[in-house]
């Protein structure tokens, strides 16, 4: 099975989730998902080649709606909720980066 | 200290009487706003009461009752909703800061359908923020209190929706369950939870928490009553593409069919053969829950799911890795909590780590985990083949047993704090509950009696999916032995 | 065509390009607001395609079909396919992932062949949602310098169809070509209204260069935001000179996503975010399956209309046209015209001439029959060629019968005797310049037709007049 989950990968998905961890949360919560990930190991070691994933309980496919338009919000009652708007629109703060 | 009334009217028996106007929907009402006056304040159920908008549909109820309408099957039952389904203009909030104050633009499809039926929405009902606990003491605005014993949980992570109706705030709630949210609670303070077949009940309003596992199901007194709220939420939604179309059975018409000849199997694996920890005085309930449908007619016998054993590791990557998608659009730019920073990225930062309570950030980490480069395989893909094998082994313990049975939670109620050191032991509470969320299949928590602490204990009865009509059968009849 | 035709000796390109286009549904992908381009901000969106808690997807079938159409256009397999999330965050994405095609996409494995021949590969072609717009506020317009942004999310949800192509691709003509067919393939079946202004079709080009003669891949750059065919050919070629002046300077160019400044005429790196790397794929959840049937792909196949390159095909074969004709008629829709015309009997060189000179504004009430009778008067030589062109335009403006315009704008065809005495006349009237004519002055020429079309208001035919002057000179 694979080593203990470390420190820096916790800090890695903490960035990659968008959080920030304090030096103690840090250590806490390595310390938490290794104990976690333990427990999975005896998945984890379970020889599955031969077996299908199971993504959805349901074994329905092709489920589909028509081209057909339904009412919109009202743009008010949307706004109202926004944490910031302006002109119609969410206001946020300068974005550093184009789309990836 | 016990804050369970002693006598409690049943959501059936209300519907009756309103619907036949031999009570007024607003009396009924008023008998269950007094008890939330007089003891909500101990045991916190509600992150809102919304007691002028219930008087005012009472009121509407009873004019309509008045002017010889048909209002429907719940007329008048008054309802409490798990916080973390939707409702027009009413705050909504998962019991989380990341979403206080936060008011939706739409209802979620149950709410729609329970007030169609005639029910009365008394409030929303706190859980553990993001529906990620089994104690409810992971909610950001306080812990719920169970009715039986005030200094021990009621068990999460619906826990304000078992605690309304076991404190007779309402007569009936809605719970979600995506790894024994539902049933667990029910078990810990006395009362009927279900967890129906995954696609039975539309989740279009249901804030996601694992979206392959969430269900939504009732909690009431009775089998009959779970029955009569089931009967009016399941059903296709087109809102919903996991809605099973075509009609589901009744299951309130197969409350009455007894059990001669019904094949009952005991799974070993939760009987003290292959998953530990549960407490001797729920395996002995359980086991006389078994001996009386024997007795009954019943043909009861021993069967083994192998897989079962590997529930609570392959919950433990799918349903955090589902959660850490799902939560990432609590980014602090269209509703809710927004933590200021210079830029959008620090800015979302901020608010994440502000609004999220501990256990959010750790499940949110380690479903990141167990779906990033190089883990996936792993993980991730792994326990969803254990999800398989789950079914394959269930599919065959079916093909001999109409209905299985095992203990819901594997302890009673428990002292608040017993287990928040450590997140394992939290999360072997939904030991027995867990297979039945990964595998979509109904499963509901039946009160059996109560264990050596004198608090209530659960009796699970598990079937096949689609399998509801069976399952409340055998549920009836425990309950009509207990 | 060379390989390396734009590019310093010893030095050949390699393209591939990402192609997103929006399908033309009339409701975005999983709800049933409006697709529609240019409506107040925020006013196209409900709690699915802003992503609100609770909210759930369910697929719009067109779109599904939409897509197949496309992936059968491009002779694509089409496959059973299954949704899955892209997990990144970023402002305009409501949901922060990304509902896209991963590893098992609706279209893979096809081709599209450009009206030169050559064919580029499809490697997929999978159903993906667009995310909204931010307008950036301050600065000098630029993202990362703004104070703050503004975001819609009207466009968010909207269905999209991202065609990858191989990375066949081997010069800017190529590159130019690959685009606009695409385009007037995606115009053709009716799928996307394919505007590069509107950012209905958007191009992503991944550059790379490498020596003639080797077929390695080398390090390639994304570059983004490139909004019509001609920006697609500079910014290639100016990011493949820059790759080869890194290589050339002993240097070499990091893999990154690049951003074509129109203005200043070259790419600018953009910022390479730290976590993209990373999206956490997994099967969506809220969405099921799709698993077409052989049936419904065989009813996309048998309703296909004929594609450009057919349409091309057809007019060079019935016309005579050559390929660069061809294409402007089939792009501006008129070959279906040109056809009937031909069928109907005229002179197919003409009809081509008068298409392709005579139409570019289109063709109005101009009908084949119409057309067909026009190109025989001219041929005839009873309408001059400028004459003609007149005629065609009133038919393109309000239809009816050629002669009788003609006849209407006093366009008679003169019997040659009568021009012949006015030949004379004018011979008479100025012996000096017919004698330099006589002997071989061909300016003069000029004078003389000139003379007669002043005389007949233009209605003299060019050519009989300077046969009439030739046969005269040397009688
Ligand atoms: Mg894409
Ligand atoms: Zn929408």
């Amino acid at each position: 099975m694979s080593k203990r989950i470390s420190a820096d990968e916790v800090a890695h998905v903490a960035a990659l989730a968008r959080l920030s961890l304090t030096p103690e949360e840090l250590e806490l919560f390595t310390e938490q998902l290794g104990d976690v990930l333990e427990h999975a190991a005896d998945v984890e070691a379970l020889d599955l080649d031969d077996v299908e994933p199971l993504a959805h309980p349901v074994p329905l496919v092709n489920v589909l709606r028509p081209d057909e338009v339904t009412p919109s919000l009202d743009r008010d009652e949307v706004l109202a909720q926004a944490p910031a708007a302006e002109d119609g629109q969410f206001r946020v703060p300068r974005i550093l980066g184009e789309e990836p | 200290m016990s804050l369970v009334p002693d006598a409690v009217d049943h959501a059936v028996d209300i519907a009756a009487a309103v619907g036949a106007g031999e009570r007024s929907a607003v009396d009924v009402l008023n008998e269950h706003l007094d008890r939330v006056a007089a003891n909500e304040g101990e045991i916190h159920a509600f992150n809102e009461v919304l007691r002028d908008e219930a008087l005012a549909a009472a009121s509407a109820i009873d004019q309509r009752v008045g002017a010889g309408e048909d209002v429907g099957p719940l007329a008048g039952v008054p309802v409490a909703l798990k916080d973390n389904m939707c409702t027009r203009g009413i705050p909504t909030t998962c019991s989380s800061r990341i979403l206080e104050g936060w008011r939706p633009p739409y209802d979620a499809t149950v709410v729609t359908r329970l007030t169609g039926a005639g029910a009365v929405v008394v409030g929303k009902t706190n859980l553990d923020e993001f529906a990620m606990g089994s104690s409810t003491e992971n909610s950001a605005f306080g812990p719920t209190r169970n009715p039986h014993d005030t200094r021990r949980v009621p068990g999460g992570s619906s826990g304000g929706s078992a605690a309304a109706v076991a404190a007779g705030f309402a007569a009936a709630s809605l719970g979600s369950d995506t790894g024994g949210s539902i049933r667990q609670p029910a078990a810990l303070c006395g009362l009927v939870g279900v967890k129906p077949t995954y696609g039975a009940v539309s989740r279009y309003g249901l804030i996601a928490f694992a979206s392959s596992l969430d269900q939504i199901g009732p909690f009431t007194h009775t089998v009959a009553d779970a029955a009569a709220v089931h009967d009016v939420i399941a059903g296709h939604d087109p809102l919903d593409s996991t809605s099973i179309a075509g009609s589901l059975d009744r299951v309130s018409d197969a409350l009455d069919r007894g059990v001669e000849g019904l094949r009952v199997g005991l799974i070993t694996q939760m009987m003290g053969h292959g998953i530990e920890g549960i407490s001797a005085d729920v395996l002995a309930r359980t086991r006389a829950a078994a001996d009386a449908l024997a007795a009954a007619g019943a043909i009861v016998e021993d069967v083994s799911v192998p897989s079962a054993i590997y529930g609570l590791s392959a919950y433990y990557l799918v349903a955090p890795a589902e959660a850490s998608s799902n939560l990432s659009r609590y980014d602090g730019v269209r509703y809710g909590l927004r933590s200021d920073g210079p830029n959008v990225t620090e800015m979302n930062t901020a608010t994440r780590t502000d609004g999220f309570g501990p256990e959010v950030k750790r499940r949110i980490m380690l479903g990141t985990y167990a779906l990033s480069a190089g883990y996936y395989d792993a993980y991730y893909g792994k326990a969803q083949k254990v999800r398989q094998l789950m079914v394959d082994d269930f599919a065959r313990a079916y093909e001999s047993h109409d209905v299985l049975l095992s203990p819901t939670s594997p302890c009673t109620a428990f002292p608040f704090g017993d287990k928040t050191a450590d997140p394992m032991t939290m999360y072997v509470n939904d030991v027995c509950t867990i297979p039945s969320n990964l595998t979509g299949h109904p499963a509901m928590s039946v009160p059996y009696g109560v264990g050596d602490d004198g608090l209530p204990v659960g009796v699970q009865v598990l079937a096949p999916a689609m399998g509801e009509a069976v399952m409340f059968q055998a549920a009836a009849a425990l309950e009509a032995l207990r | 065509m060379s390989d390396t035709s734009e590019l310093p000796e010893g030095w050949g390109l390699v393209v591939g390009l990402e192609v997103h286009a929006e399908l033309a549904t009339a409701t975005k992908l999983f709800c049933g607001c409006p697709n529609q381009f240019g409506s107040e901000p925020n006013t196209n969106v409900c709690p699915t395609c802003l992503g609100l808690p609770g909210s759930l997807p369910v697929l719009n079938g067109t779109a599904v079909d939409y897509a197949m159409r496309l992936g059968r256009a491009l002779e694509c397999e089409v496959n059973p396919s299954v949704f899955a999330r892209k997990n990144y965050f970023y402002p305009d994405m409501p949901k922060d992932y990304q509902v896209s095609q991963y590893d098992l996409p609706t279209n893979t494995e096809g081709r599209l062949a450009l009206p030169d021949g050559y064919v580029v590969g499809i490697e997929r072609a999978h159903i993906e949602e667009d995310t909204g717009k931010s307008t950036h506020i301050g600065g000098d317009g630029r993202i990362s310098s703004a104070d703050y942004s503004l975001v819609d999310y009207n466009r968010a949800g909207v269905p999209l169809v991202e065609i990858v192509s191989r990375p066949e691709i081997h010069t800017v003509d190529h590159a130019k070509a690959y685009v606009s067919e695409l385009r007037d393939i995606l115009e053709a079946i009716g799928v996307s209204d394919a505007k590069m202004e509107e950012g209905s079709m958007r191009v992503d080009a991944n550059v790379s260069v490498r020596p003639v003669g080797s077929d390695e891949l080398r390090t390639r750059c994304e570059i983004k935001n490139v909004n019509s065919v001609r920006s697609i050919g500079r910014a290639i070629e100016y990011e493949a000179r820059r790759h080869i002046d890194l290589y050339e300077n002993g240097d070499a160019p990091r893999q990154e996503t690049r951003h074509w400044d129109e203005a200043g005429g070259r790419t600018r790196p953009g910022r390479s975010k730290e976590d993209a790397d990373d999206y956490r794929y997994f099967a969506e959840p809220d969405l099921l399956p799709l698993r077409p049937s052989a049936e419904e792909i065989a009813d996309i196949d048998a309703s296909m209309p004929p594609l450009p390159a057919a349409r091309r095909a057809q007019v060079i074969d019935a016309s005579g046209a050559d390929g660069d004709a061809a294409a402007l008629i089939v792009e501006r829709s008129q070959d279906g015209l040109v056809l009937d015309t031909v069928a109907a009997g005229a002179d197919g060189a003409s009809v081509v001439k008068h298409a392709v000179n005579n139409l570019a504004d289109g063709v109005g009430e101009l009908t084949a029959s119409a057309f067909a009778a026009l190109v025989g008067l001219e041929s005839a030589g009873t309408l001059s060629s400028t004459q003609a062109k007149t005629v065609l335009a009133a038919l393109v403006e309000r239809g009816g019968d050629p002669e009788a315009i003609a006849s209407e704008l006093g366009f008679e065809a003169m019997d040659t005797g009568e021009l012949e005495s006015l030949v004379d006349g004018l011979i008479a009237d100025n012996p000096d310049e017919w004698a330099r004519f006589v002997e071989g002055d061909k300016k003069i020429q000029g004078f003389f037709v000139g003379q007669i079309m002043k005389a007949t208001k233009g209605q003299a035919d060019g050519k009989v007049v300077n046969q009439l002057l030739s046969r005269k000179a040397s009688s």
